[in-house]
Order: structure tokens, then C-alpha cells, then sequence
């Protein structure tokens, strides 16, 4: 039992704490901005709103449509199960769970995209291929960054590669290129700015909340929900492979509020960038995540060669 | 290999990566200046052996062509060309993106073929060096903007100056200054040159530059 | 004293921007020639009088030659090149195949240009080392471009920029074979590290210098050489010509004036030459003679095919000499690939082709002039309009197709002997059978030129005949009795690399 106490506990906290993302970088866009912003809590409170109302079901609409925001979010829940945080163990650690990592949430967006299929809207369609078209080069950036990151700690298990050795020690560069790679994932996979604008609903520029566009009520909740876990998820990825972990600094709690420190900074900077940068014309979108492969293959290809 | 060091030579393979993945002239020049200056300061930062006072005049000489006086060069050349529709490469963004990682990894097998003269040189300096000469040669095959093409050659002689500035060979430093000025001249020839093709074409689009042939 | 070669033209060049009349630059122009061509008739008569400058620039047996070749070729264009600006400047010209009017670069620049080529390349034949050898290629390239581009139209302008990039690029990957030999040097062979004692690394490099590296061969890693001689000969073969690497060459040729022509066909290509052959002296003092040889074969073999194809049916006159000038390319590089007596024969080859390209690009620009086109088809009845040029352009076609009395044929027949001797038959047989067929394009084209209905008789200006009847004439006399000085000098060079 104590031996994965540290893994439920991390589990819960992020499961407690993952909605506290998405107000993070609404709030630093606000500051931005010149306004107060909504309350950081805000992603709270829609949960419970939404949770309470009945959604409305197509009559075109099957159960794959239902389905959708369900697998989503334990998707997430599991995958987040298997990462490990502020160098503790993760609840689901065992060799290639990388690949489970991955897996799990290549299986949510194709119930996702499945989903949005399933109501019969062309427009909803048109998000789904632009999802599809996009996480096809999304995916090999993010498994060659485990890659890379697997290789130079010569572990398959995620528990053994993140909070090993961090940036100081040497292969910091190939960590900090696979570490931006992630971000830029991140920034796609999330349908954060400059890939997808989270706040319209035009049919120009969305991606992700095309997707979603049909659903309400519980189903929306699990949606948003499942989507603040994924956004914890692969902030948790980035900086628990950036920070060294358990060992460097003995107990478990320093190394929680360095990481709670790491995971607000992502949240800041995803911030940053969406203030900053204007969404990307959707034939620069590739480019964009073709840079993110070759950052995460320059990786690699770093940690390869001092071998 | 220190972080410093390593940290040179990845900046170095990343302008490459920016260098290729970006359709606008203006972060293409950023990129090669970048490219010049990083390789200035290259022989300061591996240490190579040599009086510090050449070192030092290497790396200034670089700096300032390369860093100032190129880019400032083709930016004038680009502005009075006013280069307004952007010219759609032979080889498209991304592809050329996903090219120059299999150069990168060409370029890293080639460093592991051939043994590095003199001691203790990083490991990523010949696959770096190489690189930068093949994503040279890359965007000159594969662009059709004559300004474009100028950028690659810089880059090519970027990255084959970087391997001469790698190697402990001690040219004679009128040599260098030699390959400096030849580098100058080129890229002031090559400038006038695109000025004219400008101001006769209407373009420079070096694609359609194709009424002579067998 | 060395030096005076490279800094009297250059010098000159820079006087001749400064000078306002055009009659006093053109005569500068010449003047520069004459003393020039003094000044290397008097190094070969007495080398005493022109030591070496420090270990960079030195001049050996392989330079002098070229060095010789190529101030005689700049005397005889200089003075045909008078005459043709005589004619060219101020006037607003109507282009020949497009029927626009264009204007022409200041004259001034073109002098200019055109004496700081003649120091590029003079700085070529007297670097004994390689950076210097290389920093004076990437010059000619640049220096010779303006000249290229002396009629400002669209077709010269993609023709010149065709040349800069193609040049440049090549050039490049020259620098980065130069820098594969230092490393070769660095990194120590064989027989390196004997004098210390100790593993690679502790010996002196070999440095980039042209004796030592002669002498000290045997030190240098035979993986960097081998790939330093591919980069190498990549490199100045782009610049000499050779097949695949000669694209810019017919386009570059056919545009410039025939003047810059002449020069860039008998002396550039020829200063390229050299850089290729003393990479593969280089090799040859290694140990690794056979490879270098192996791969000059096949680039000169390959340059004599692609050749022969555009020969064949070429319809543009001009280009039709280009295109045999990649042939000629590739027969000095089979020469020196075969070896032994090859090796002479195509040093001396070099020479012939010389005299002989550079006179006819001068008579094919006296037959542009006289026409208005650069089409072979529209050019008839040569004999009874130009009768002079008639007879300077087939007896010149003679010359380069390698027939009896021209030094031609002797030094194709050399290299055709090597062949034989060195026992590879199918070698002899493609040689001789692509000689062949360039030899039927070019007769076919030029003998329908010469004959049919002829316009009445025009008048043919000295400027334009002086310069290629006398450099068919000294051709001719090559190829009826080689000096003793020249073939003694053919033969010293041709030791360097073990010939």
C-alpha cells in the first residue's frame, strides 16, 4: 500500500488541481489583455453548472456520440494514472507505458473525432479531418521526444525517464528540445493558440471546438474536464522531464511544490503564447508541427550521438 | 561535450531548421546572420589553439560580415526589389523540413565515418558543420527565388567555413581573409546581379529564368 | 617580381576606371598585354629574376605553361577586343535573335573587369598553395561575370546568373575539399607520426602548401584524400567544364561577346585545369594515383559523351564551340586518366585547344557580326562574303577536330597512343569513336555554313583577322614542330604528377 501511495496521491491532487489550468491561462491572457478576467476558479464552476443540466440527443445521433466524451475523459484519467509527477512512481508504471500514454489518447481523439462524425454535420466533419489531418504529425513528434527522452535515461518505463536527471545533467539540450517539442504538442493536442483559438466559434478557425460543438450538459462537463486533464497531462510530461526529480532533494513534498511551480509556468507561457501570437493560417499549421518533429528528432538524434 | 558547447552547436543545426521552415525572407536572412555570427564565435567557445588576438579578429571578421554587413546587404536588396508575392518553392515548407532531418541524420553518419582530426572535438561539431553546407545546397536546388538562392549559398559557406574554422589547421591568415573577401564579393556580385534580373524580368523568380536551352 | 603578374593587370584595371578616353584605355588594354606576355617570356628565359614569394606563391613548370598559354591568349584577344569596342560603344544595339534594343555595360567597366581577370588568373598559376589557388578561382568567377554580362539583356542576365550560382557553388564545395585535404594532413596516413613517436595527432600537419604536400604525401589519411580529390574535382571540374557539372558553360559562352569568350574558353578553363591536376599530383605522391586516375577517366569520358550528343544538330554556332570545349574538357581529363604518355599529351592538348577555341569564338564573332544571328542555318555562302573568316573558321574547325598539320592531332593521337599502350582497347576505341562523332556534328554544321549563295564581299576590318590568324598560325606551327623549349617544359611539367 505505501508503495503506491505516492502514486494515488499524485493522482488525486491532479485530478483535483487539472481545472485550475485552463483558468490559469485565461487569466494571464486577461492580464494581457488589460482586463480582470473570469475568477480561477471559473473551469469549476462551469464543471458544476454543466453537470447539473440534461444534454440534448440528435436523433441522428448513436451511441458512438454518447460514447465520445465518455472515453475521453477516462482515457485521460488513465493515461494521467501512468504519469509519474515530482518524481514519485505513478500509479500505472511498468516498461512501455510511454506507448500507453500515447495510446490512450490517440484512442480519445478518435473517439472524439468518431464522435463528431456521428452527428451527421458537415461542419463538425470538417473539425474531425482537420483533428485527424493535424494529430498525424503531431504523433511521431511526441513519440520521438519519449524517444529520445527514453533513450537517454535508458529506461522504457514513463516512471523512469521523467523526474531522473532534468536539464542539469548532461544531454540537457536534447531534454530541452524534446521538452519544446512537447509544449508545441501541447499547443496542438489541447487546441491552444497559435493551432486552434479556443475562445470562437467561426468555422475559419476552429479545430477542437468544432468537435464539441453538439454536445451539452454532463457530456459537455466531461468534455471540458477531460481536456483540463490533458492539458495537465502533457504540462506534467514537459516539466517533469525538464526538473530533476526524487533523490535530488530528498522529500516528496519540495519536489511537489517545485513541480506545482513548473505546472503553473506552463500554464503561464501557454498564456503568453496565446496572447502573443495570432492563430496560424491553417496551411501554416504543419509547418509549424513539422518544426516540432524535427526539434523532437534533433533530440534523438543529440542523445544518439553521445552514446 | 559541456552544455555550452553543445548548446552552440544545436542553436547552429536550429537555424538550419529555421532556415528551411521559413517562407519569409526576412527570418531567412535572421537565420543566416544568426548563422554567421554563431560560427564566429565558434573557435572561442571549443577552444581551439591559436593566439587569442586571431581568434578574436576571426570572430569579429565574422560577426561583421556575416552578422551586419550580409544581411544588411539583402535586406536593402529585398526592399528595393519590393518583393511582394511570395514565390512557391520548387520543394514546399514542410517537405523541405522533413528533408532537412534526413540530412541532419546523413550529416550525422557522415561525421561518424570520418575521424576528427586533432583531439577533443565535440562529437556534434562535423555533423553540424555538415549540415549547415547541405541545407545550403538544399535551399538553393529547392528555392526559386534569387534571393533565396544567395541565402543558401551563405549558408553553404557558412557551414564550410565553419569546418575550416573546426580544424586546427593554421592557414595563413591572409588566406582567410582571402576566403572572407571572396565571400563578400560573391554575395555584392550575386546582390547586383539579382537588381538587374529585377529590374529586366520583373521578377526573381529564377524558374522562370529558362529561355536559353539545347 | 613574381608578384608583377598578378599586380600590373590589377593595377591597370584600376587605372582604366579612372581613364575618361576610350581610345587611351583600349590602348592601356593592349599595352597591359604586351607587357604582360614581356614578362613571362622573360621568366622563361631567365626564372632567376623572379623568385618566390614566401611559400604561397611560387611559380613551377605546370604554372609557367598555363601562365604562358594564357598571356599569349590575353595579347591576342586584347587586340581584337580594341577593335570590338571600337564598334560597340555608344551606339544603342538591336539584338540579333529577339530584334530588341539593348544597351551595352560602360566600357569602362569591362576594361576594367577584363584586366582584373587576366590577374585572377595569372594569381591561379602562380599559387602554391591551396587556399590561395582557391581564394584566386572564386575571383576569377566573380570578375569574370560583369564581363558575361557586357550586352544587358534577359538572355546574357540568365546566363550570368546561371554562371555565378553554378561557379559559386562548385567553388564552395571546392573550399570544403581544400579543407578535407588540410584535415587529411591533420589526422596523418601511413607513414605519419614516425618522427614523434606517438599516435595521430602529435606529428605537424602537413599544411596546404604545394611542395610540402608533395613531399610529405605519404603522411596524409587516404580516407580524407580520397574524399578531399571527389570534392576537389566536383569542384574546379564545375569550373573547368567537365560533365555533369557544365551546365552554365554553353549558356555563359553563347551570350558573352566573343572576346570574353575566347578568354573564358582558352584561359579559364584551362586555370581550372590546373587546380584539378595539382590536387592530383597531390594524390599521386600519396599512393592513391590509380583512384584520382580512375575518377578523372570517368568524368572525361562522360563530359566527351554529353558533348558529342549536343553536338550533333546544335543549331546555334556558338554554342556549338562550347559545347566542343566540354569535349576538349573531357579529352584532357581522359589524357591525364590514362597516364604515362597522356599526360603529355594532353598538357600539350591544353595548349592547342587553347590557341585554337580562342580563335575561332574570335572568327565566330566577326561571322556575328557580319550576319546578325547565331544560327548555323542562317549563315551562308561564308566563303564568298568573309573569305578571310571563311577560311580562319574551317581552317580552325581542322584544327579542333584534331586533323594533321594542327598540334591537335598530335596530342589526340598521344592520348589515343596511351591508351593503346596501356593496353585497355575499349578505352582507345570509345575515345576514338566519340572523337568521331563530335568531329561528323561539327563538319556537317560547318561545311553547310560555308558554302551556297553568297552576298557580295564585306569588308573584314585587321583588328578582327590579326589575333586568329595568328593563333591558328602558331597552332599550325605546333602541330608541324613542337620547340624544344615547349616540349621540354611539357615534359617537366608533366613529372609533377609522376608523367
Amino acid at each position: 500500500m505505501a508503495a503506491v501511495a505516492p502514486g494515488i496521491a499524485q493522482l488525486a491532487l491532479a485530478l483535483l488541481l487539472a481545472p485550475l489550468l485552463p483558468g490559469v491561462v485565461n487569466k494571464v491572457k486577461a492580464a494581457f489583455a488589460g482586463r480582470r478576467g473570469a475568477p480561477l476558479l471559473q473551469a469549476y464552476y462551469d464543471i458544476a453548472k454543466l453537470l447539473a443540466k440534461s444534454a440534448v440527443y440528435s436523433r441522428t445521433a448513436g451511441w458512438v456520440f454518447r460514447a465520445g466524451p465518455v472515453v475521453g475523459l477516462s482515457a485521460a484519467v488513465v493515461a494521467l494514472a501512468a504519469l509519474p509527477w515530482a518524481g514519485a512512481r505513478a500509479l500505472l508504471a511498468f516498461d512501455g507505458d510511454l506507448i500507453l500514454f500515447a495510446g490512450l489518447f490517440g484512442l480519445a481523439r478518435f473517439f472524439t473525432i468518431a464522435a463528431a462524425l456521428d452527428t451527421g454535420s458537415s461542419f463538425e466533419g470538417m473539425g474531425a479531418s482537420r483533428e485527424a489531418a493535424f494529430s498525424a504529425l503531431t504523433e511521431p513528434a511526441l513519440l520521438l521526444a519519449l524517444a529520445a527522452l527514453a533513450r537517454r535515461s535508458g529506461s522504457l518505463s514513463l516512471s523512469g525517464i521523467l523526474g531522473g536527471q532534468g536539464i542539469g545533467a548532461a544531454g540537457g539540450a536534447a531534454v530541452l528540445l524534446a521538452a519544446g517539442a512537447v509544449f508545441v504538442v501541447l499547443l496542438a493536442e489541447c487546441s491552444r493558440m497559435p493551432v486552434d483559438d479556443p475562445t470562437t466559434h467561426l468555422e475559419l478557425t476552429m479545430i477542437h471546438e468544432v468537435m464539441v460543438l453538439d454536445h451539452g450538459g454532463v457530456d459537455l462537463a466531461f468534455i471540458e474536464y477531460g481536456a483540463a486533464v490533458k492539458l495537465w497531462a502533457f504540462g506534467g510530461l514537459a516539466v517533469s522531464a525538464l526538473l530533476p526529480g526524487q533523490g535530488s532533494r530528498g522529500a516528496w513534498v519540495p519536489d511537489a511544490a517545485l513541480a506545482l511551480a513548473g505546472m503553473l509556468c506552463v500554464g503561464l507561457l501557454a498564456g503568453m503564447v496565446e496572447s502573443v501570437m495570432a492563430r496560424l493560417r491553417l496551411s501554416r499549421v504543419p509547418q509549424l508541427l513539422v518544426a516540432a518533429l524535427a526539434m523532437s528528432a534533433l533530440a534523438l538524434a543529440l542523445v544518439f550521438v553521445r552514446q | 561535450m559541456t552544455l555550452w558547447v553543445e548548446g552552440f552547436l544545436v542553436a547552429l543545426v536550429l537555424t538550419n531548421l529555421w532556415l528551411l521552415g521559413s517562407s519569409r525572407l526576412f527570418p531567412c536572412i535572421a537565420a543566416v546572420a544568426v548563422q554567421g555570427v554563431l560560427l564566429g564565435a565558434l573557435p572561442l567557445v571549443i577552444r581551439i589553439d591559436a593566439p587569442a588576438w586571431r581568434l578574436a579578429l576571426q570572430a569579429g571578421v565574422s560577426l561583421g560580415l556575416k552578422g551586419i554587413a550580409f544581411p544588411l546587404l539583402l535586406l536593402r536588396a529585398a526592399r528595393s526589389l519590393e518583393v511582394k508575392r511570395e514565390v512557391e518553392p520548387f520543394v514546399g515548407y514542410p517537405a523541405s523540413l522533413i528533408a532537412g532531418i534526413a540530412l541532419l541524420a546523413a550529416s550525422l553518419a557522415l561525421g561518424a565515418r570520418l575521424p576528427i582530426p586533432g583531439a577533443l572535438r565535440p562529437l556534434l561539431l562535423v555533423p553540424a558543420v555538415f549540415f549547415t553546407a547541405f541545407t545550403g545546397l538544399f535551399v538553393i536546388v529547392g528555392r526559386k527565388s534569387a534571393i533565396m538562392q544567395v541565402l543558401g549559398y551563405l549558408a553553404m559557406e557558412n557551414g564550410i567555413a565553419g569546418f575550416g574554422m573546426a580544424l586546427a589547421e593554421r592557414e595563413p591568415l591572409l588566406v582567410e581573409m582571402g576566403t572572407f573577401l571572396d565571400a563578400f564579393v560573391a554575395v555584392f556580385v550575386m546582390g547586383i546581379t539579382i537588381f538587374h534580373i529585377n529590374r529586366e524580368f520583373d521578377h526573381i523568380d529564377s524558374g522562370r529564368l529558362s529561355s536559353l536551352k539545347d | 617580381m613574381l608578384l608583377a603578374f598578378v599586380l600590373l593587370p590589377a593595377a591597370a584595371a584600376a587605372v582604366s576606371l579612372l581613364i575618361r578616353g576610350h581610345r587611351l584605355r583600349r590602348a592601356l588594354l593592349v599595352s597591359t598585354a604586351v607587357v604582360h606576355a614581356a614578362l613571362v617570356a622573360w621568366r622563361a628565359i631567365d626564372a632567376g629574376s623572379f623568385p618566390a614569394v614566401g611559400a604561397a606563391i611560387a611559380l613551377d613548370a605546370a604554372g609557367l605553361l598555363f601562365l604562358g598559354v594564357t598571356s599569349l591568349l590575353f595579347l591576342a584577344v586584347s587586340t581584337y577586343a580594341a577593335g570590338f569596342l571600337a564598334r560597340e560603344t555608344g551606339a544603342t544595339r538591336t539584338d540579333v535573335e529577339e530584334g530588341f534594343l539593348f544597351d551595352n555595360s560602360p566600357e569602362a567597366l569591362f576594361t576594367a573587369c577584363l584586366l582584373a581577370f587576366l590577374s585572377a588568373m595569372s594569381l591561379v598559376t602562380l599559387s602554391a598553395h591551396l587556399g590561395v589557388l582557391w581564394v584566386a578561382v572564386e575571383a576569377t568567377t566573380l570578375l569574370s561575370a560583369p564581363l558575361i554580362h557586357y550586352h544587358r539583356h534577359h538572355r546574357s542576365l540568365e546566363a550570368t546568373w546561371k554562371y555565378l550560382l553554378v561557379c559559386s557553388v562548385g567553388i564552395a564545395i571546392a573550399l570544403l575539399g581544400t579543407y578535407f585535404l588540410a584535415a587529411a594532413g591533420s589526422v596523418g596516413g601511413p607513414a605519419s607520426g614516425s618522427a614523434s613517436g606517438s599516435a595521430a595527432g602529435e606529428g605537424s600537419p602537413v599544411g596546404l602548401t604545394f611542395p610540402q604536400l608533395l613531399t610529405r604525401a605519404r603522411e596524409l589519411d587516404p580516407r580524407w584524400l580520397k574524399a578531399a580529390f571527389i570534392l576537389l574535382v566536383v569542384g574546379y571540374g564545375t569550373k573547368m567544364g567537365l560533365a555533369p557539372l557544365h551546365t552554365w558553360l554553353p549558356d555563359a559562352h553563347s551570350e558573352a561577346p566573343s572576346a570574353v569568350s575566347a578568354l573564358l574558353s582558352g584561359a579559364l578553363l584551362n586555370c581550372a585545369f590546373l587546380a584539378v591536376l595539382r590536387v592530383h599530383a597531390i594524390c599521386s605522391a600519396a599512393g592513391i594515383g590509380s583512384f584520382s586516375r580512375d575518377v578523372l577517366l570517368a568524368f572525361g569520358l562522360f563530359s566527351m559523351a554529353v558533348a558529342a550528343v549536343y553536338v550533333i544538330g546544335q543549331p546555334d554556332f556558338k554554342r556549338l564551340l562550347a559545347y566542343s570545349s566540354v569535349e576538349n574538357m573531357g579529352i584532357l581529363a581522359v589524357g591525364v586518366g590514362i597516364g604515362g604518355l597522356g599526360d603529355w599529351g594532353s598538357l600539350f592538348h591544353a595548349v592547342n585547344h587553347s590557341l585554337v577555341k580562342a580563335a575561332l569564338f574570335l572568327v565566330a564573332g566577326n561571322i556575328l557580326a557580319a550576319y546578325g544571328t547565331k544560327r548555323a542555318a542562317e549563315v551562308r555562302g561564308l566563303a564568298g562574303r568573309l573569305p578571310a573568316s571563311g577560311a580562319l573558321w574551317v581552317a580552325g574547325f581542322f584544327a579542333i577536330a584534331g586533323a594533321p598539320p594542327f598540334g591537335a592531332f598530335l596530342s589526340e593521337l598521344a592520348i589515343l597512343r596511351a591508351a593503346i599502350e596501356a593496353g585497355s582497347w575499349l578505352l582507345a576505341a570509345v575515345y576514338s569513336i566519340l572523337l568521331l562523332a563530335v568531329f561528323v556534328g561539327m563538319a556537317a554544321i560547318v561545311a553547310r555554313m560555308l558554302g551556297g549563295a553568297a552576298a557580295s564581299r564585306q569588308r573584314e576590318p585587321a583588328s578582327q583577322l590579326a589575333a586568329p590568324i595568328a593563333l591558328l598560325a602558331i597552332a599550325a606551327g605546333l602541330g608541324l614542330y613542337v620547340p624544344r623549349f615547349l616540349d621540354g617544359a611539357l615534359r617537366e611539367a608533366a613529372r609533377l604528377w609522376g608523367g
